[in-house]
Formats: C-alpha cells, sequence, structure tokens
C-alpha cells in the first residue's frame, strides 16, 4: 500500500517536472525546430512543430554568407585562451588567499569583484583609444587579455573557495618532506583541486564565449567570434527567421554540448564552497 | 600556519592578479574621468577638443573644458531616475524569481523522478545561450504580437496577445533574464540539497515532522550559504544587463544605467556625458555591493 | 592540459602568420546587412578578376551595430575599415570634419541623380557614392482597394489615406489598413515623422534653433499619426519598423503601407510575398501645403581618411556604384533586383522602365529636397533628420517618447510636452541655445 502511494507520487512528480523542464527548454528547442523549416513555415501559425518540410537550406545559405568555421574558431581560441591565461595568474594568488591570509584579504577580493561593477560603454572609448595605440584592435591577443581580466575576479573567488576547502595540515606535510612553495602548488595543491579548477575553466569557457559587448566592439575580422557573427543576422530586411534560427542555433551548440556534457563538473564548482 | 615567509611568498603570489586588475581598473577610470571634465562630443564639428589634448585645459576660447556640466546634465536628466528604478527593478525582480523559483524546483528535482538527469539537462540549459541569441529569440519568435509563439498561445486559449515590448517592456526582460538566471540558481540550490545528509532526511520523515516545518527548520539554514552565492553573482551580472535591452529596442522605458550610459555614448555620441554617466554608475553600483555585503556578507564566512 | 596550452599558443602563432603572409592589398569593407549589400558580396568576382592584386574582405553587421563601430573607430582614427557603408546623415557631418576622402574616381558622376549627389556633396566635394538610394511611398493593396470602392491617385493626401483606410480595415480577417512604423529609433519612427511633419508644415527647429514641437503642426501631425494607427493601424505597432511591416505586408495584413521605396522590389518579388500580384504605388502623402511626407536616404560608400589603402578602395568604390555593376547585377538577378535610386542612366533605361515600381521610385526621389525640407524656413538640411552631430540622440529619445504615445502609454499633449521639454535641454547642453 505504501508502496503504491510512493508510485504514484514519483510520477506525479516526474510529470511536473518534466512539464516544467519542457517549457524552460522550449525556446530552444523551438529556435532549432525553427532553423529546419522554410521561411514561410517559419513564420506561419498555427505554428507547426514537427510535420513541416524538413530542409538545410537555411545552415547552407547562413554559411555561404559568412564562414561559420572561421568565427567558431575564434570564440574557441578567445575562450580557452582567456581562460589558461587567467588560471595562470590566479591560481597562485587564490593559494596565497587561502593559505596565508592577511588582515585585508576579505577586502581584496571584495574589491576585484567591484572592478566587474563599471558599465563596459562607460569605458569603451578610453579602452578603444589603448587598444588603437598597441595596435591590439581586431586582435586575438588583445580580447584575450580583456576577457581575462573580466573574468578574473570570478576565477579567483572560485579557487579561492575551493582551496580553502583544502585542509592546510596537508600542505604542510608536503612542505615538512621539503617541497618548495612550487612543487608544493604544482603537485600538492593543484592535483587536489582539479574538480574545482575544471569547473573553473568551464563557467569561465562559457562566459567568455557568451560575452557580446567588448568582442563587438573591439573585433572586426581576424579575431571576431560568433557574437559578431550573430550581429549580421539580427534584423535584415524582412524577418528571416529561420535563417536566423540556423544561426542561433549554430552559435549556442558548440557551448550548449560542451555544457551539457560537463554540467556535473560545473555545477559541483558553481557552488563557490557552498556545500559541504 | 602562515609564517613569515609563506606570508612574504603570499604576497608575490597575489602581486600579478592585483595589479592586473588594478591597471584594468585604474587606466579608463583615470580617462573617463578626465572624458567626463570635457565637452567631447565624437562627431562635434569642432576640432580643437580631442581626448588626449592637454591643450583643452588652455585653450582660449574654453570650448573644450566642460567642468561639472556633464555631471549636472546626467544627473538631472529625466531618464536618470528612470534607469536606476528599471535597474533596481530588474535586479531585485529577476533575483526574487530566481531565488524562489530556484528553491522550488531544486525542491521538484530532490524528489526521486524517473529521467532526471535529462530533465536537469533540459533546465540548465538556458544558462549556456548567449544573451543576444536569448534576446532575438524571446523578441521575435516568442514574444512577437503577432507572430510569435506566445501570441499563438494566447490565442489559443482565446484571451488577447500581449504586446510585449510595447505595454510590458520590462515585464519582457524581467522574463527574458530571469529565463537565463532561474537555471543557474536551481542548479547550485539542487546540489546543495542534495549535500543535505540522507540520514537527517530520512530520520525527520520518520518524526513525521510536518513538510513545511521540515523546510524551514532543516533545508531553509541548510541553503542560507548557496542563496547567499546566488544573490551576490547574480547582482554582479544583472546590474551590467545590456544585450536583452539592446536588441528588443526596449531601451525607452526599460532602460537601465548601463543602456542609458551607452544612449549618452554611442547614440549620441557624447563621450564626455556618457563618461560621467559611467562614473555615476561605478559609484551607485559600489554603494548596492556594500550593502549587499553588509546584508547577506555574514553568511559567507564561516 | 598541456594538449590544450599547445593548442592555444599553436593558434595564437597561426594567427599572427595570417595577418602578414599576404602581400597584395585586402580592402575591409564594412557594410549593413541588407538584401542588395549581400547581393553584391556574391558578385565581387567580377571586381577581384580585374584588379587580382586587390582582394575583398566583408564585415557585415545590423544596421545600428554598423554605425556604431563605424563611427568610434572613424572618430579616434582607429583604421579598421578602408571602404564603409554609411547614409546620408553621416556623409556631411563627416564630410566636414575632414574623416572621409573627397571621391575623385567615381564613374560618370553627372549621371547621379542630382537630389541625391547634393546629399552626399560638402562644399563641392563628393564624399561618398551611392550604392543605392530610397524615397518613401505608399504601397497598398489594389485588390483591397478596389473592393473598398476607392482609387489611388497618383499624389494622394493624407486625408485620402485616412479615408481608404477606414475603409479597408477588415479586423475579423486580420487587415489592417495601413502599417506605418512605430518602433523608437531615429531611423525608423522618426524617419516617417518627421518627413510626415514636413508635409504638414512642421519643423523641428526654427531659424534659431528653438524647438518646435509646442507648435500646432506637431499637433496635427502627431495627432493625424495616432488617430489614424489606432483605428486601422495592426497590433503591435509601437515595436514595427521596418522589417515587421514587411512581413506584415507580405502576408497580406496591411492595405496600405507608407516607407521606403527599396520596398517595392520586396513586396512584388513572389517568392517572398503573398501579395507580389496586387500591389500599387503613389507618391507619398500631403496636405497641400507644397511639400509632401516623403524622405531621401542613399546607403553610400565611402573611405575613411585614415585608410592606408586609398587607391584600391577608390576602385572598388567607383566599380560598385557604376552603371557597370548595375547592368552586372540585371544580367544575374533581372532588373528588378538592382539596387535603385542613384543613376539617372538607370531611370533612362528602356528595360528598367518595365519594372513596376521604377517611376513611382524615381519620382518620389526627385520631389524631396533635403536643403529645403520644410514649409517654413529652418537652419538645417536633410529631409527625415537633422545633419547635426546631436540629432541622432535627441531623435533616439524623442523616438522612445512618440513610440510610447502610440502604444498609449501617453497622451498627445504630454508627449509633445515631453519632446519639447528634452529637445530644449539637449540643444542648450549642445550650445545652440544660449
Amino acid at each position: 500500500m505504501a508502496r503504491a502511494v510512493s508510485t504514484r507520487r514519483r510520477m506525479f512528480f516526474t510529470a511536473f517536472a518534466w512539464a516544467i523542464a519542457f517549457v524552460i527548454f522550449f525556446p530552444i528547442l523551438w529556435t532549432i525546430l525553427t532553423s529546419f523549416k522554410t521561411e514561410g513555415d517559419a513564420i506561419e501559425l498555427p505554428p507547426k512543430f514537427l510535420f513541416f518540410q524538413w530542409t538545410l537550406e537555411n545552415y547552407g545559405i547562413v554559411q555561404e554568407r559568412s564562414n561559420y568555421l572561421l568565427f567558431a574558431f575564434n570564440s574557441v581560441v578567445l575562450a580557452l585562451g582567456s581562460t589558461i591565461f587567467a588560471l595562470l595568474i590566479a591560481i597562485p594568488s587564490a593559494w596565497a588567499m587561502a593559505f596565508a591570509p592577511g588582515k585585508r584579504t576579505k577586502d581584496l577580493l571584495m574589491w576585484m569583484l567591484s572592478t566587474k561593477m563599471m558599465p563596459p560603454v562607460g569605458a569603451l572609448i578610453p579602452i578603444y583609444l589603448i587598444f588603437r595605440d598597441f595596435h591590439l584592435l581586431d586582435t586575438r591577443g588583445g580580447i584575450i587579455a580583456v576577457l581575462m581580466l573580466l573574468n578574473l575576479p570570478i576565477i579567483i573567488w572560485m579557487l579561492y573557495t575551493y582551496f580553502k576547502e583544502i585542509p592546510g595540515e596537508i600542505l604542510e606535510a608536503a612542505r615538512m618532506d621539503g617541497a618548495s612553495i612550487g612543487k608544493e602548488l604544482l603537485y600538492v595543491l593543484t592535483p587536489m583541486a582539479i574538480p574545482g579548477i575544471a569547473s573553473t575553466i568551464l563557467l569561465n569557457v562559457i562566459l567568455a564565449w557568451n560575452e557580446a559587448f567588448w568582442t563587438l566592439s573591439l573585433t572586426t575580422k581576424d579575431a571576431a567570434p560568433l557574437t559578431q557573427f550573430i550581429a549580421s543576422y539580427s534584423s535584415p530586411e524582412g524577418l528571416f527567421w529561420a535563417k536566423l534560427s540556423a544561426a542561433s542555433t549554430m552559435a549556442i551548440a558548440p557551448i550548449l554540448v560542451l555544457g551539457w556534457f560537463a554540467q556535473k563538473q560545473l555545477v559541483r564548482g558553481l557552488t563557490f564552497g557552498a556545500v559541504k | 600556519m602562515a609564517t613569515q615567509q609563506t606570508r612574504a611568498l603570499g604576497r608575490i603570489a597575489v602581486a600579478p592578479s592585483v595589479i592586473a586588475l588594478f591597471l584594468w581598473m585604474i587606466v579608463p577610470l583615470a580617462m573617463t574621468i578626465w572624458f567626463s571634465l570635457l565637452r567631447y562630443n565624437l562627431l562635434d564639428p569642432n576640432p580643437a577638443c580631442s581626448p588626449l589634448t592637454p591643450w583643452a585645459l588652455t585653450d582660449p576660447a574654453n570650448r573644450c573644458l566642460a567642468g561639472a556640466s556633464n555631471y549636472y546634465y546626467f544627473l538631472t536628466d529625466p531618464a536618470f531616475f528612470r534607469a536606476i528604478g528599471n535597474s533596481l527593478q530588474l535586479v531585485g525582480w529577476v533575483l526574487a524569481i530566481s531565488v524562489i523559483g530556484g528553491i522550488l524546483l531544486a525542491l521538484l528535482l530532490d524528489q526521486a523522478i524517473f529521467g532526471r538527469n535529462i530533465v536537469r539537462l533540459m533546465i540548465i540549459a538556458p544558462f549556456f545561450v548567449m544573451p543576444t541569441v536569448s534576446a532575438l529569440v524571446w523578441k521575435n519568435m516568442m514574444m512577437h504580437p503577432v507572430s510569435g509563439f506566445l501570441a499563438w498561445l494566447f490565442q489559443l486559449f482565446g484571451l488577447q496577445p500581449i504586446d510585449w515590448f510595447a505595454h510590458a517592456p520590462m515585464t519582457a526582460i524581467v522574463i527574458m533574464v530571469a529565463w537565463q538566471w532561474l537555471p543557474f540558481a536551481t542548479l547550485i540550490l539542487l546540489t546543495a540539497l542534495q549535500s543535505l545528509d540522507e540520514e537527517q532526511k530520512e530520520a525527520a520523515e520518520m518524526d513525521g515532522a510536518p513538510p513545511l516545518s521540515y523546510f524551514w527548520h532543516l533545508v531553509l539554514p541548510h541553503l542560507a550559504r548557496p542563496i547567499t552565492v546566488v544573490i551576490l553573482i547574480e547582482t554582479i551580472f544583472l546590474l551590467n544587463v545590456f544585450a536583452e535591452i539592446y536588441v528588443t529596442g526596449s531601451g525607452g522605458r526599460a532602460g537601465n544605467m548601463p543602456f542609458l550610459v551607452y544612449q549618452y555614448g554611442l547614440i549620441s555620441n557624447d563621450i564626455g556625458g556618457a563618461s560621467a554617466g559611467g562614473i555615476i554608475a561605478v559609484i551607485l553600483a559600489n554603494i548596492v555591493a556594500f550593502f549587499l555585503m553588509r546584508m547577506i556578507g555574514k553568511n559567507l564566512e564561516a | 592540459m598541456k594538449p590544450v596550452i599547445s593548442g592555444v599558443l599553436g593558434a595564437l602563432v597561426f594567427a599572427a602568420m595570417a595577418t602578414t603572409a599576404l602581400a597584395e592589398t585586402k580592402l575591409t569593407i564594412a557594410t549593413v546587412n541588407n538584401g542588395d549589400m549581400i547581393r553584391m558580396q556574391g558578385l565581387t568576382a567580377d571586381f577581384t578578376k580585374a584588379n587580382p592584386d586587390i582582394s575583398l574582405e566583408w564585415v557585415t553587421l545590423e544596421e545600428n551595430v554598423l554605425r556604431e563601430k563605424v563611427t568610434t573607430d572613424i572618430a579616434t582614427k582607429g583604421g579598421q575599415f578602408d571602404v564603409l557603408t554609411i547614409g546620408t546623415y553621416e556623409v556631411p557631418i563627416w564630410g566636414k570634419k575632414g574623416w572621409l576622402v573627397p571621391l575623385t574616381t567615381i564613374d560618370e558622376p553627372d549621371d547621379l541623380l542630382p537630389a541625391i549627389r547634393g546629399g552626399l556633396t560638402v562644399d563641392g566635394k563628393l564624399y561618398a557614392s551611392p550604392f543605392y538610394g530610397e524615397s518613401s511611398m505608399v504601397m497598398y493593396r489594389t485588390d483591397l482597394m478596389n473592393k473598398a470602392g476607392l482609387k489611388m491617385p497618383d499624389a494622394p493626401t493624407w486625408k485620402f489615406i485616412r479615408e481608404a483606410a477606414d475603409k479597408m480595415t477588415d479586423k475579423a480577417n486580420g487587415i489592417y489598413g495601413v502599417c506605418l512604423r512605430g518602433k523608437a529609433g531615429w531611423g525608423e519612427n522618426m524617419a516617417f515623422i518627421t518627413a510626415t511633419s514636413n508635409s504638414f508644415g512642421a519643423r523641428w527647429f526654427d531659424e534659431n534653433w528653438k524647438p518646435q514641437f509646442d507648435q500646432p503642426e506637431w499637433k496635427a501631425t502627431m495627432s493625424y499619426y495616432l488617430d489614424l494607427m489606432n483605428a486601422d493601424g495592426p497590433p503591435g505597432a509601437s515595436s514595427n519598423g521596418f522589417n515587421e511591416n514587411l512581413a506584415l505586408f507580405n502576408s497580406g495584413k496591411c492595405g496600405m503601407w507608407i516607407d521606403a521605396t527599396v520596398a517595392a522590389s520586396f513586396v512584388t518579388n513572389p517568392k517572398d510575398s503573398k501579395v507580389a500580384d496586387k500591389v500599387g504605388f503613389a507618391l507619398a502623402p500631403d496636405n497641400g501645403l507644397g511639400k509632401r511626407g516623403n524622405w531621401l536616404w542613399a546607403w553610400s560608400l565611402a573611405i575613411p581618411a585614415g585608410s592606408a589603402k586609398i587607391d584600391a578602395a577608390q576602385k572598388f568604390v567607383s566599380w560598385a556604384t557604376s552603371r557597370r555593376y548595375t547592368e552586372l547585377v540585371a544580367s544575374k538577378e533581372g532588373w528588378a533586383n538592382v539596387p535603385p535610386g542613384t543613376r539617372k542612366s538607370l531611370y533612362a533605361n528602356p528595360e528598367y522602365a518595365k519594372v513596376p515600381f521604377a517611376k513611382m521610385t524615381l519620382d518620389s526621389i526627385n520631389s524631396a529636397d533635403p536643403t529645403h525640407p520644410t514649409v517654413k524656413p529652418v537652419p538645417y538640411v536633410g529631409v527625415q533628420f537633422v545633419a547635426i552631430p546631436e540629432f541622432a540622440g535627441i531623435a533616439t529619445t524623442v523616438g522612445q517618447i512618440f513610440s510610447a504615445a502610440l502604444a498609449g502609454e501617453k497622451t498627445l499633449d504630454a508627449a509633445l510636452a515631453e519632446a519639447q521639454e528634452t529637445t530644449t535641454r539637449e540643444m542648450t547642453k549642445a550650445g545652440y541655445i544660449k
């Protein structure tokens, strides 16, 4: 008897959860479906869900108009590059904050986060002028530097919360064995924090991939990532929803797939040490 | 445990990021402050005032130095108070929706349900979507008053379709932004819930504790820290929401502070005014951050 | 982790090499994502074959993003682009600043339509070459007009438009008498409203740069516009711009649509339009005051003064805006698809004259006068805009106010008072009003 109730309860929650998940996922699903429609079907009401003329035409046209792979390649380079460089300088800082905290460590952390509060557009002209003078406009290096700096505070914070959970005794034991600080960082701390570092990488790849203001303002073609690719499809003459959907699908697909595969990893890190 | 030596090393280890961030903050900030004192319109046919000219200070006709007038005009702009209001509304509503909705969803997903992994995949997905793409999709395919999916849904139930961006631009923006951040909150809170001791849960169930009191006395305290994290991270990003407002063209009534600064800088090409706006926005954001830390900072200790 | 790092480094090296390896002249062209421009990208083989040492790289962007990027770049002399696609609003301002290279090698400059050429010339020098030109006109459904028992004159009045719209509207069947721009933006609703206001005798500023929204002419303009749209417009009109109205008209939901003449080739194209064989054209309406409510715009190619490749850029601009290019398009895609509104020779061509909207487009362009746009005298040039640097910002704000009025969020009087206040403020700030 008790079992029956629990099964019914389980069915109820299952149905409920699936319904909500479907609603939340629907806009993405709808975009993907629309990308396979003809322009006529895309705007047709009542909407056609599955029974329409499936076509790959839109993807062909989008690719013909702009070389997707070039933009995607830039997105990958910018996202990975900025994250890796940020890690390189963030790991030592986070280590220091976690294991050799001073009186002002908390304030320092908060100050770092506060650098993210300036509306980017307010600093556009200064940054544009600096980029111009250092010949960084439309270079991957320049954008990597900007994305790195944008994400650095979050990276440091995430790593800091991770490192703090590693018992200091282990490091001390390593030091007793004569390990130098560098070795301690590289061989003891980093391996222990691999899950945390992995999720940090993931979150920052996502943030860098989706950053649209600086990537759009500071690149034109050589370093232009997918945000630029999308910018040429928003509101052309006539409403080309099918093509817009195809371009959108292409822009979000890589990160969506990565995110889905790695979501367990990601989620663990996202808790910022809030889960013991 | 920190010895003198590690302290010193610690300073060296922190130095690169502190220096990098300091430069990233101070150089644009200094330039922005300088610009905010200039009469500097990108398209101004008057050639005398270019941004890096020291002679802006000595120009006899005083064509370039604006003094405090950029600040005066920004602060007295009726759009300024609307922008502050919109910024606060946006942050407030999205935080409320994502925290409350996130708790409810996390509780639901914590139940024994079939296919939980797939459900979780579907729920997290919006967080991965580029804000520009999300705005385009919502504006066109979902919320279009004539051909959008929601319009069709409303008609199906015999309702008048809402013309979102004409009559409820703020609501529309909140929906779009919340759609992206609710998954984030849900996932963090779900992970936190799942780390709640199984034994504790079972014990509570055995005791026959009423669900509400179980939630109130056991679950909520356990979630206090993850909720704090959600609020802090989301606030940082929500204060700078821009793509959704820009792409949907709802800056007129739903424009927040970043949008107003954008409007000054890139539509009016008034770099002086935009710089003043940027400085004001930084000050306001830091005030918000200060109060935020006062209110919830304690949860981050421990 | 290691392979990732080396992969990234490899990519960076690759990127560095890619930018230095080419010896030929590479032109970077910033352009807007509309149909004619995208078509040109497919036809450049004709140019590169004749100029094998020049290669072309396109940066195609949505109009607003394009404008912001190009403006930032040229104003800071960033030097990112060699050829820019800009409009008649920017050319006089930028030309005066010396930011653009005077075009000296344009094919047959005397063949350009005078109204368009005038808008791109500063102090006798041509600073941009028109790629396509447009005015605005009435596009209407001949079948619905017949059904209403009316006949559209070639030069209708606003009174007639209202009458026709009332009769054509059939909301039960999803037919709206008139579709007009309502989406906020200086190039969206304000282009239409400003051009319309000219025909109502209104003006943005008097001779002393004093804003005129408190004058009866503006009240007449706005009350006509709001009444018409509330009675006969589609739902959601306050967020409809050119694209949205085009989609509405093409799907058969609009009786009349007053908008850019370039739309004519889209609404008569059976591939995109359900009503392709039922469209008629007429001049933009007037009120008997001597000015019609049509605008003048030309997407034009210009060369920034900072470009290091001016000669190659001149060659490209000349090619893209030449008679030869229109003939190339005609041979590949038919005469209806050539970029319209730039050259007299195109309209003298008997082949092109067969295109149903050719004559009405030419008449519309010829009837616009950017140097004397209004009934009363004004200190500015520009039909649907005021060619001062501050205009885009002011008109964006005013556009937001008028869009809100259309959405019913503000009354007519409140909207006009607010427009007057904000414009006065901005003009005082900019130093026009002492």
